[in-house]
Parts: structure tokens; sequence; C-alpha cells
């Protein structure tokens, strides 16, 4: 789960990690109050999407007077921000951040972020703030330096001293960054973070770190143990569908093509959205409706396919194991009854009891309702009838 | 032969008495598996599905013999109980478990390598030798027994390949699903090596998918020390990226851990890589009569 800037700077401030003064606005008399409420003369507008890149889309504006703060925030509340991170369609603004401006020296990046190899959590930090850092791993990755720490001894000072004199800090900048650093890690680890990105940590005029920029992740399965942040959870940000999803206990991500596919398993359900476009089609989502397979979750797997217009076929692809494909090949059918199928539905059970299924479909004489042999024939099926060649 | 587990392979299950534990222990003994008893604290004492049941791990071992543990624990419990298991000798902890904290498993998995420990999983279908021992969830029929070596993140498409493997008249040494979260226990690195030495396999086949970079440490070894035939399939050529697949861990991250950059690592290391997940079992049968 992804949180906003604004969130992950609360969470900053409650293990003193420092962060500019500032507060979030729906409105722009709102945005004006909250400016007025900083003072100074200087704000900075922040759209909050969980997407980076927003200062390139017009996302992070900067105002030099209250009227401009109120402006700027109208202008952005309710725009479309589309960002590399966003996808083509972009992402809706519906609040905003204001911030007093900061004494800006130089600009860094930090980060922190699970190293699956090392097995160990990674803290990371080059001189090229402000850039993605994609970006300088691709073209210059001498400036990225990487610290793993050992849960078992925990972040020490040998570990901040690395990065320190990586960056080229002074002996006086160090000791700050060392705290910056340390409190970093208590954030990643006791909130169970699956990704921290600070970009930029800026070092101020006086010599102090502040993150200007804040981006968290978390992970799902640790949230059960963090209330507080499960809280944080902005539906806005997610696909209504997705979530739809989710509490079925399906797992459902949608594409841009028309052939449905309906699978038990994600590596399966990924397989089976390959085998789609290995043979000439274009998978038009990925669902996994678990192990079990039975006609509620059908019946939901094919309401939630439906509701994509796009979708032209549905590839049922199960397999069979302790749940024998007979009892699936009955859910399907009734799931039938529950929901209006309109589109060619190729089924595909192999496993336990794959030729009573088969029997099972074929005897129900269901128009829409194509037995496959295989995954091969399934998925060739599938992708001729949804070239309306079947 | 086999690797890890074979028919006198003695298996405790943790998390015994639950609903899950009871009905995966009662499918493993049908099949043969030699499920000696089980743990559940404050259980101790009793007598389930007719075997002993016992307060910690320790006095289990102690009172059974067992090697291996089959873990189906609740996932805020699944650290602790790994780290008992490693605590009391335990050589094989197999973690069926799904939904497991990463930082939780972090610190089991460190411990467990601290002790000389094993462990499958977490979220995985378990292991299985086939006709000897099962020790997981996956439906034991599908697994005919052969000579190819079977390595997988994911439970359905390990039962696809080992359907697609029987259907062209061959079978299956061992299989092992390894897991799809961001931290598992034993991964194509070290299985490799013990097919490599297995007498019996033939063959290997592994499964993989986006994320991380674990066939691509495959990859290398494979170059290096595996002169079997290996026969690769990756899950995810058309994921987009940024979105995760069902597993934790099957996620494209910037353009790192794609199943292009992957298909490619192997192939360089020259595995036969299908792209197709239907040609898996033809490409077997196809690798072995090169071999020969």
């Amino acid at each position: 789960m992804n949180i906003h800037e604004y969130q992950a700077k609360e969470i900053f401030r409650k293990y003193g990690v420092p962060t500019p003064r500032g507060g979030v606005a729906f409105s722009g008399p709102e945005a004006r109050k909250v400016a007025e409420k900083l003072g100074g003369d200087l704000w900075v507008v922040k759209a909050q999407i969980h997407a980076g890149g927003r200062g390139k889309a017009g996302g992070v504006k900067l105002a030099k007077s209250l009227d401009e703060v109120e402006k700027i925030a109208e202008e952005m509340l309710g725009m479309t921000l589309v960002t590399h991170q966003t996808g083509p369609e972009g992402k809706v603004v519906k609040k905003v951040y204001i911030e007093e401006g900061a004494d800006i020296k130089a600009e860094y990046y930090l980060g922190m972020v699970l190293d699956r190899a090392l097995e160990m959590p990674v803290m990371m930090a080059s001189t090229e703030g402000g850039m993605e850092i994609e970006e300088v791993a691709a073209k210059t990755p001498e400036k990225i330096i990487k610290v793993a720490i050992d849960p078992a001894i925990g972040f020490q000072p040998f570990h901040a001293r690395k990065l320190a004199f990586g960056l080229g800090l002074g002996k006086d900048e160090q000791k700050e960054f060392i705290k910056f650093a340390s409190a970093l890690y208590n954030v990643y680890m006791d909130n169970d973070a699956e990704l921290i990105e600070i970009n930029p940590l800026i070092k101020t005029g006086e010599g102090k770190f502040i993150a200007l920029d804040a981006k968290m992740g978390f992970d799902d399965n640790a949230l059960y143990r963090h209330p507080d942040i499960a809280d944080m959870r902005d539906l806005d940000e997610e696909e209504p569908t997705e979530i739809e999803a989710k509490k079925y206990g399906l797992s459902y991500i949608k594409l841009d093509g028309n052939v449905g596919c309906m699978v038990n398993g994600a590596g399966l359900a990924m397989a089976t959205m390959d085998i789609i476009k290995y043979e000439g089609g274009e998978p038009a989502n990925f669902l996994d409706v678990g192990g079990g397979a039975n006609p509620d979750t059908v019946a939901k797997g094919f309401e939630i396919i439906l509701s994509d217009p796009n979708v032209k076929s549905i590839f049922v692809n199960i397999f069979g194991g302790i749940v024998r494909c007979d009892r699936v090949a009955n859910g399907i059918l009734e799931a039938t009854k529950k929901v209006e199928v309109n589109v060619p539905v190729i089924v595909r059970l192999d496993g336990t009891n794959a030729i009573e299924a088969a029997e099972i479909l074929r005897n129900a004489n269901i128009k829409n309702i194509i037995p496959a042999d295989d995954l091969k024939d399934g998925a060739k099926k599938a992708v001729a009838a949804a070239k309306g060649e079947l | 032969m086999s690797i890890l587990v074979n028919k006198d392979t003695k298996v405790i299950v943790q998390g015994f008495t639950g609903k899950e534990g009871t009905f995966h222990a009662q499918q493993c003994m049908d099949y043969g598996t030699q499920i000696v008893g089980g743990v559940t604290p404050n259980k101790g004492g009793m007598t389930h599905l007719g075997k002993p049941v016992f307060n910690t791990v320790d006095e289990a071992v102690k009172a059974t013999g067992a090697t291996v543990s089959m873990i189906f624990v609740p996932p805020a419990f699944v650290a602790d109980a790994v780290m008992e298991a490693a605590d009391a000798g335990i050589e094989l902890a197999v973690i069926i478990t799904e939904g497991a904290p990463v930082r939780d498993m972090m610190y089991a998995k460190h411990y467990a390598v601290k002790k000389g420990m094993k462990t499958i999983g977490p979220n995985c279908p378990g292991i299985i030798t086939a006709e000897e021992c099962k020790i997981g969830i996956m439906p034991g029929n599908i697994f005919k027994k052969g000579n190819v070596g079977l390595i997988s993140k994911s439970g359905t498409l390990t039962y696809e390949a080992s359907n697609q493997v029987v259907k062209e008249g061959l079978g299956i040494t061992t299989a092992v699903g390894i897991g799809g979260d961001p931290i598992i226990g034993l991964s194509y690195k070290e299985l490799l090596p013990m097919f490599e030495a297995d007498p019996k396999t033939e063959a290997i086949v592994m499964i993989g998918e986006i994320g991380g970079d674990l066939e691509i440490q495959a990859a290398k070894l494979i170059k290096e020390k595996i002169t079997k035939p290996v026969i690769a399939f990756i899950a995810g050529q058309t994921a987009p990226k940024g979105k995760r697949m069902g597993h934790a861990g099957a996620i494209v991250s910037g353009s790192k851990g794609t199943a292009q950059e992957k298909m490619e690592a192997l192939k360089a290391a020259g595995v036969y890589v299908v792209e197709s997940p239907a040609d898996i079992g033809a490409t077997v049968v196809k690798a072995l009569k090169e071999k020969a």
C-alpha cells in the first residue's frame, strides 16, 4: 500500500526526521488559510497523488503571496496530472499540500528498499537529488552509494558514514546526516515499510538536512499490526474494480486487451495472459480466483471481467487439484445462471476429474460455453472468439 | 532417488490441529508421507489423526525423531514457528502459510541460515517426491514418478508443468514449489545443484516469474555448474510495470525484474526457454532427445 507525501511526512515527524512545516487543503480558500497559518513569504503548493514526477507535470508550484497560493491551489485541484508513473490516463488531483518555502543549498537523493538478493534492507544515497533515481542508476551508477543493513545489528554510525563520505559531506554536516539517516532507518523498520524515497533531500544554508519530498510504500501483509497506517489508505488512488475484486478474495488487474482471463493461481494467471499474447491476442486482465474457484467467486469473476466493455471473449483456465474439475465445471454453470455472460466463454479444465468436467460442460449444451482440450487449444479459441472468428 | 525428502522422511506438522493443518496432514498421510506427529501449543498430550500432539517442536523432535516440519500456522505467527523449528534442530521447514510479513521472514530466514536449517516457502505448495512423500498442499495424483526435476515459484503452474511432463509419458523425481514472496527459502541456486547431483534426475524444469533476480542468479549458476538440460518458463511476459501480480514478489520495479531480461539471461546460459506455457512438456522431451 502507498500513501501520500503529506502522510509520509507525518510519520517522519514522529520519528524526528525533519520536514518542512505544512498542511493539507481541499479547496483554494483552505489552501490560503494553511499558508496564512504557516506564515512567511514563500510557499510551495504540491498536488497529492500516488505518483512520482509531479514537478515536471505541473503538480508542484511556488507561490509568493497568499493570493497566489489560493489561485494555484484552485487550478491544481481537479486537474489531471500525467507523469511517467501515472500512465497516459493520468490522475485527478483531489488534495493539495501547502508547505513553507525552504532554503536549499544542495539537493540529494536518499532511499530505502529491501534488497531481495541480500535479504536485508539497503539505504541508498546520491548527489543527483531531484533526478529520477532509475535514470541515475542507468546512466551513472557510480553516483549511487548503497549500504546493506544486517537487521541483526541494525543501523550503525559506520553505515551512515559510508553514505556521508560518498556524498562528499563535511565533518559538521556528517553529524546531522547520521542523525537523519538513523531516524529514517527506524521509520522503515518500525512501520514495515517496503520503500522510502526522499527526492530531494535538501541541505539548508545552515547545514541542516530536511526531507523536501517523501514517498512511502508498505508491506500489505504487515498492515494488520499498523492500524494507523492502514487508515491512511486512499481508495481514490486505486482502481475501483480492483478494490471490488479484493472484497471477494480475488486478485484482479485491468489491462488493455479484449480477451478476459479467469484463472486459479497467480503464476498460471500470468502464464495465461502470456499464452493469449503468444497466440496473437491481447489479454484484458489478470484475474486469480484463488484455489477454490467456487460458484460465488467464479460469478463475481465474470461480473468484474464483463465490467470492462472491451472484453470480447473470456478464457477460463482452471487447473483442478484438490478442488476437482467436475465441481469447478458445475460452479461455472451455476455462475452463468447468476451473471448474464454475453460473450463466448472458452473453458479449459485440467487436472483431477478433467474428463468428467468436460462431459458436464458438453451435456449442459450452453451456446456461449465452449470447452477446450488443453491450454493451447483454449488460448487459440479465446483469441479467435475475440476476433469474431470462432 | 530424489532430493531432500523421500519415503523414509519423518515429518511433523506445526499448526497440526487447525483446519488447514488437519486437512492437508491427512492428505499427505494418504499419499504415504510419514507424518509422525504435530505441534499445537497447549494441546500437547492429545492424539490427532492418530498421531501425538506436542506443545513444543523440541518435544516433538525428541519424541519422534522428525527432521522435517510442515508449517501451517497463521501469518502473524509464522516467523516464530520457523525460528522454533530451527532452534529445535529441524533440518528442513516447509512453510505453506500465505501472507507472512516480509520483515518477519527476513528475521526468520537469517536465524534459520545461522542454525543450518533449510526452508522452503513461505506462500508455496510445498515439496513432493513422486509416489513417496508429499509435504504440502499439491494434488499428489498429478505427480507420477519419473526423471524430471521441477522447481517453481507458482502453485498451479507447477501442477500444469508436471501434468504436461506426465502426458508426454515422462514423470517427476521431486518437485519443489519455492513460493513467490520477496524473501523465500531454498531457490533455484540451491536446488539446481541438488538435482544435478541426483542420479535419477535427467532434466530440470524451472518455472520463474517477474520480480527479483533469482532467475538471473540461476542463469549464472547453470552456465557454470549444471550439465543436465534445463527447461525454463518465465510467467509475466505481458505483465504491466509497477503492478503486483498476485504474488507479493511478482512486480517489475522500474525496469528491473522483467520476464524478457530473465529469459535472455537463461537463453544465454544454454537453457531451453519456452515462450508459451503450453510447450513445457514437449520441450522436455526435445531436450532429453538432444542430450541422448
